[in-house]
């Protein structure tokens, strides 16, 4: 008799601690739902002091088949137009390799960049730049591109060139866009069908070839008030293509500047990041 | 037989005893937070973020609660009281994957914002 009542008693002990368990699961339930969210970010510089930007200018180098100064110039400056509220000053891209050169054989500037991107003829010598420093003619690698970053912390040259534009805020820097070739395994997914016409995709190491491009641009952000260096970054982006497809190095160096823009953006007007996030219930 | 019809009863005196004002607090802290995903689903972030501070106060081991609001704060660009959410709310459920994974997408941005600040 005492036998059945305990095992009755059991029971119940184990079907309301089910029952309380069942309530907690559902009062704890994993409803979830995907939200899409928009990080606002700060820009990375305060502009407030700038009306106007001025895309002066790169030092570049690497490939012969782009010229990286006067397409960097053109891409930043019509991203600015759009997407930025400074005033982009449509002025002539000056060649800063030559500017450069100018200041280390011992010649300065007085005029500031002139039309058809000469560079600026010497007047005094106030602002050179390591006068007698030889420059490499030639831009093929960053260790050539050395030398000429002296030009970037010549103060007096930049604030003349920001007296010249009404004090805007001068973007310049160095691009290096240099051909890459490279050889070695890599893993691609292989589509194939069985006797069944089922299609598969059997992920391969196979030996390949491979050619592209490598952009490597650093952004400088100059006060046009005071010349000084405000704000620069580096950055580095690669593609790689297969060595029988022919791809145009312009086409590879848009490819890579879209890459670059937004961050270059961020740095003078606040960006919103999408994205996606679970809320819980 | 004594035995297990004390612990039961026990159990049940207790659960009476104790349930009521906890399971209020519990209930309106969900409520809180189902009205706060309502209204961020209309895009009305600013009432969920406050209906979802509401439920943290409510009842500060609300794990969803600190997960939503964590979102809502990152969502305005409070990344610091993000970040702050998103680690109580790790604390309370360290093996939550899903609050997990929108820490580490949250993670990105910030790593971004501060690499900006230096």
């Amino acid at each position: 008799m005492i036998g059945p009542l305990r095992k009755r008693n059991s029971r119940l002990a184990l079907g309301l601690a089910a029952a309380s368990l069942a309530a907690v699961a559902v009062a704890c339930g994993t409803d979830y739902y995907e939200i899409p969210i928009e990080t606002p970010i700060q820009p990375k510089l305060d502009v407030s002091p700038f009306q106007r930007v001025l895309v002066l200018g790169f030092v570049a180098g690497g490939t012969d088949d782009v010229d990286a100064n006067q397409e960097t110039v053109r891409l930043l400056r019509s991203q600015l137009r759009t997407k930025s509220s400074l005033k982009v000053i449509d002025a002539d891209i000056v060649q800063l390799i030559e500017v450069a050169r100018d200041q280390s054989q011992g010649g300065s500037d007085e005029a500031g960049p002139r039309e058809g991107g000469a560079p600026p003829r010497a007047t005094n010598g106030s602002d050179r730049s390591a006068p007698g420093v030889a420059l490499p003619s030639n831009i093929k690698d960053e260790k050539d591109l050395e030398p000429y970053e002296r030009l970037f912390a010549n103060t007096a040259y930049w604030k003349r060139i920001g007296e010249e534009y009404q004090n805007p805020l001068i973007v310049t820097g160095t691009v290096l866009f240099t051909g890459r070739s490279t050889s070695g395994f890599v893993q691609r997914d292989q589509e194939t069908f069985d006797s069944l016409g089922r299609r598969r995709v059997i992920p391969t190491r196979m030996y390949m070839e491979r050619k592209g491009f490598i952009l490597r641009p650093k952004f400088i952000f100059i006060d046009g008030r005071s010349g000084a260096t405000m704000y620069s970054e580096s950055y580095r982006e690669e593609i790689l293509y297969n060595a029988q497809q022919n791809t145009p190095a312009l086409s590879s160096y848009f490819e890579l500047m879209d890459r670059l823009v937004p961050n270059f953006l961020s740095a003078l007007s606040s960006q919103k990041i999408r994205g996606t996030r679970v809320l819980l219930k | 037989m004594k035995g297990p019809a004390i612990v039961l009863l026990a159990f049940t005196a207790l659960l009476a005893a104790a349930s009521p004002s906890f399971a209020d607090a519990k209930r309106d802290a969900r409520a809180q937070v189902e009205f706060g995903i309502n209204v961020a689903q209309r895009g009305l972030w600013r009432e969920a973020i406050y209906r979802w501070e509401k439920a943290t106060q409510i009842d500060p081991t609300y794990v969803a609660a600190y997960n939503d609001l964590a979102i809502g704060y990152e969502h305005e660009g409070q990344l610091d009281k993000a970040r702050k959410a998103y680690e109580k709310a790790l604390q309370l459920d360290p093996n939550n994957s899903q609050i997990r994974q929108n820490y580490e997408l949250f993670k990105e941005i910030n790593d971004r914002t501060a690499q900006k600040e230096k």
